[in-house]
């Protein structure tokens, strides 16, 4: 026991002190921030830009009801374009709106593809024309319409509340439930890869630099790999809280600094336009953001985080360690070793990212329960609060008791690997190593 | 009384016999000599002498008990052929942190270290990493993190490879040292002319099975093909005799085979008699490196034998 903490302490003291353990605590929330920030900004600039269409052919209601007041598609109702001369007239497409009235299907030409959003755009235009037309010839006068069409968009929204145990109804939004269960998803999925090739490159270098005759001379092969793997959680959980309390001390400062120039745009706003009560607005909104991030089980979701965290690491690092311990010098090997491993990873990070908005589905459920993807998926769920206790403490069992066998097995490996030199271990080899008595 | 002694031990692997029933003893206090060629199971041999492996079949007897790893791993010191450190750590901390692993408490560790690193002048090398270091200095900082913990039996896979004479000379007094305190040594080598100077007893093993086993002086008595040289003026009309064979002639050396009734004063009495001077005559015992390759020659893994 006084070996591993020995060994434990290297782990963590020699990486800790590495200039790379600094760094990374400080780069990474940069990169992940400009990361979500860029993807944003992408995903914003990335919208189609305005397609001029053209529209030929029109069997006589769409030109009135077809509206064209959007930034996506504008249309022209015009007479000397067709499907091959439009480019040349300034159109990026021709809509050919001539055909048989029980088909109900355009042929669009255009030089390039046209996407999905865009197509998806024009049809519903076309949809909404034709509601128009039909109203409009059941007697109902277009002008009415316009204005019925423009109080009655936006004009309810819903707050959801959620009865909670002590009985009081809580005000949730799913939203904002739905981010921080993927964010630590996420999060778990990064550092699960981060710290397990931590691990596999650790193990590596014992190996390779060959200490580990050394090594397993004084203590055993177990202790060698128990102790750097939960050094690295050390390591990890350091760098966790160094996250942690980096975040609050940048959310304070920006909120402090925000909520400054926020009040005094609000003073202005009063001074100058005191009729429409921005600051009203303004402190409204903030209200709001405070009730629904104070709504969050924050306690739950960093126990929860924690516990995953912990657990998916230890669950994977084992394997990693035992990766590590078959490989030799030639890193091209650590990649098809690595697959079977980073697969599952990959497919929890999956069925979290498609299933987000939907914390109760099958898929979500039964993944957050299989150890091999609960640590990403659960984290998916804690924070909607609505995962029956019985679930959680499943999963949490479950993932315990896969990373204890995860341990042994690897560790069986681990014993052999660690001291062969030359080959590469097949899988059978492994499997060979991991069900014979020592 | 001897400090290891190995029964009948055996470690088959998948696909050959490592070591295939070997048994010998070691008396403590000597320096003791593996020898086989490359493949003959010398590493299997030493890590199941250092707990690393558990043989399949035989005993283990350390110290006039049966061998217990966990507890007698910290009466051995272990420095495997290929030499291992890590390499981004510094050498004080590295030092200490292997000592330590081996039993030490904090403050003995660093007493030890800083004795060792005085003997062997590396102070200055402390906060220095490994990667740092030649290989000739890495071998010194090996050899001092494997005696560190004042071992009883220091196991030696190769010490002498990439040093050069004068760190070799250093380390081979160490180990002289260190066996007149009482510790036992044991060496494993494929060099013969290291073996010749060092060693008291010598075993050795070609693909697992013990071939030979004695002392230095023994081996080459059982081995020796009665060669005598002479050192006489001599010519070839003073050689007509049954006595002996010339096997070499020289003008003031000849290398002789004595018939196997032949005694050496019959060879004297031969050259005294003719009246020749002789200035010299002794037995020319056979090398080990000779009589390891005729041992072992004929068997694939003899071609790898290195010439000390």
């Amino acid at each position: 026991m006084n070996k591993i903490s020995l060994i434990i302490q290297r782990e963590y003291i020699t990486r800790v002190r590495n200039k790379t353990f600094l760094l990374s605590t400080f780069l990474l929330p940069i990169v992940m921030i400009l990361f979500i920030f860029g993807s944003a900004f992408l995903a914003a600039t990335s919208k189609d830009k305005l397609k001029k269409i053209a529209v030929i052919n029109d069997p006589g209601f769409f030109s009135r009801n077809l509206k064209t007041d959007s930034t996506r598609v504008s249309f022209s109702f015009v007479n000397d374009v067709d499907s091959v001369n439009y480019g040349a007239k300034g159109y990026d497409a021709v809509l050919d709106l001539r055909n048989d009235p029980s088909v109900k299907q355009f042929v669009i030409h255009s030089a390039k593809q046209i996407s999905g959003d865009t197509k998806d755009v024009i049809e519903k235009r076309l949809d909404n024309a034709y509601q128009d037309y039909s109203l409009q010839s059941r007697g109902i006068r277009k002008d009415i319409l316009d204005s019925i069409s423009k109080i009655s968009s936006g004009a309810y929204s819903i707050d959801n509340r959620v009865k909670t145990e002590k009985g009081v109804s809580k005000k949730v939004n799913a939203e904002v439930n739905s981010l921080i269960g993927f964010l630590s998803g996420i999060l778990i999925y990064i550092t699960m890869f981060v710290f397990g090739a931590m691990v596999m490159r650790g193990v590596m270098e014992e190996k390779t630099n060959r200490i580990a005759e050394v090594m397993v001379s004084s203590v055993k092969p177990f202790e060698l790999m128990m102790g750097k793997i939960l050094g690295i959680a050390a390591v990890g959980l350091t760098q966790l809280a160094l996250w942690a309390i980096l975040m609050t001390l940048l959310s304070t400062i920006s909120s402090a600094i925000l909520s400054q120039q926020l009040l005094e745009q609000a003073g202005q706003l009063n001074q100058q336009l005191p009729a429409q009560g921005a600051s009203a607005g303004f402190a409204g909104k903030m209200g709001e953001l405070s009730t629904i991030m104070g709504s969050v089980n924050w306690l739950l979701v960093m126990g929860c985080f924690a516990f995953y965290f912990l657990g998916g690491y230890l669950f994977y690092a084992s394997l990693f360690a035992a990766i590590g311990s078959v490989i030799n010098e030639d890193p091209q090997e650590a990649q098809s070793l690595m697959l079977p491993i980073t697969m599952p990873i990959i497919f929890g990070f999956i069925i979290l990212s498609s299933n987000i908005n939907t914390p109760d589905s099958t898929a979500m459920v039964w993944a957050s329960m299989i150890p091999f993807t609960s640590p990403i998926v659960m984290m998916g769920r804690i924070p909607s609060g609505d995962v029956p206790w019985y679930e959680l403490a499943g999963s949490m069992a479950l993932l315990i008791g896969g990373f204890i066998f995860t341990t042994w097995m690897a560790g069986k490996i681990y014993r052999t690997g660690i001291l062969m030199y030359g080959k590469k271990a097949s899988w059978k080899e492994m499997f060979k190593w991991t069900f014979r008595k020592s | 009384m001897n400090i290891l002694e190995l029964q009948n031990l055996r470690k088959y692997f998948a696909n050959q016999k490592a070591v295939d029933d070997i048994s010998f003893q070691i008396k403590e206090g000597s320096i003791f000599g593996l020898l086989g060629p490359n493949g003959a199971g010398k590493t299997t041999l030493l890590r199941m002498i250092t707990g690393i492996f558990y043989p399949d079949e035989g005993n283990i007897i350390f110290n006039g008990r049966k061998f217990d790893p966990i507890n007698d791993i910290r009466y051995i010191g272990y420095m495997p052929e290929e030499k291992g450190l890590y390499k981004k750590m510094k050498i004080g901390e590295q030092a200490l942190y292997l000592g330590r692993l081996k039993g030490l408490s904090k403050t003995e560790a660093m007493q030890k270290v800083k004795e060792w690193f005085e003997k062997f002048e590396m102070q200055s090398w402390w906060n220095k990493k490994v990667e740092d270091l030649s290989k000739g200095m890495q071998q010194k900082l090996q050899f001092v993190t494997t005696v560190l913990h004042e071992p009883k039996l220091i196991i030696l896979d190769e010490p002498f490879s990439g040093l050069d004479p004068v760190n070799a000379n250093l380390i081979k007094e160490e180990i002289y040292a260190l066996a007149k305190k009482g510790c036992t040594i044991i060496f494993s080598t494929h060099r013969m002319g290291e073996v010749e100077e060092i060693c008291d007893q010598i075993v050795l093993i070609n693909k697992g099975k013990k071939i030979l086993d004695g002392t230095v002086k023994e081996i080459k008595n059982q081995y020796k093909e009665n060669i005598f040289q002479l050192g006489a003026e001599t010519n070839a009309l003073h050689l007509a005799t049954f006595i002996f064979e010339v096997i070499r002639h020289q003008p003031e050396k000849l290398l002789l085979k004595l018939q196997h009734d032949a005694t050496p004063n019959d060879v004297l009495k031969h050259f005294i008699n003719q009246n020749i001077q002789v200035h010299s005559f002794n037995e020319v015992l056979p090398s080990l490196n000779e009589i390891f390759i005729k041992l072992v020659e004929g068997t694939p893994e003899a071609r790898q034998f290195e010439k000390s």
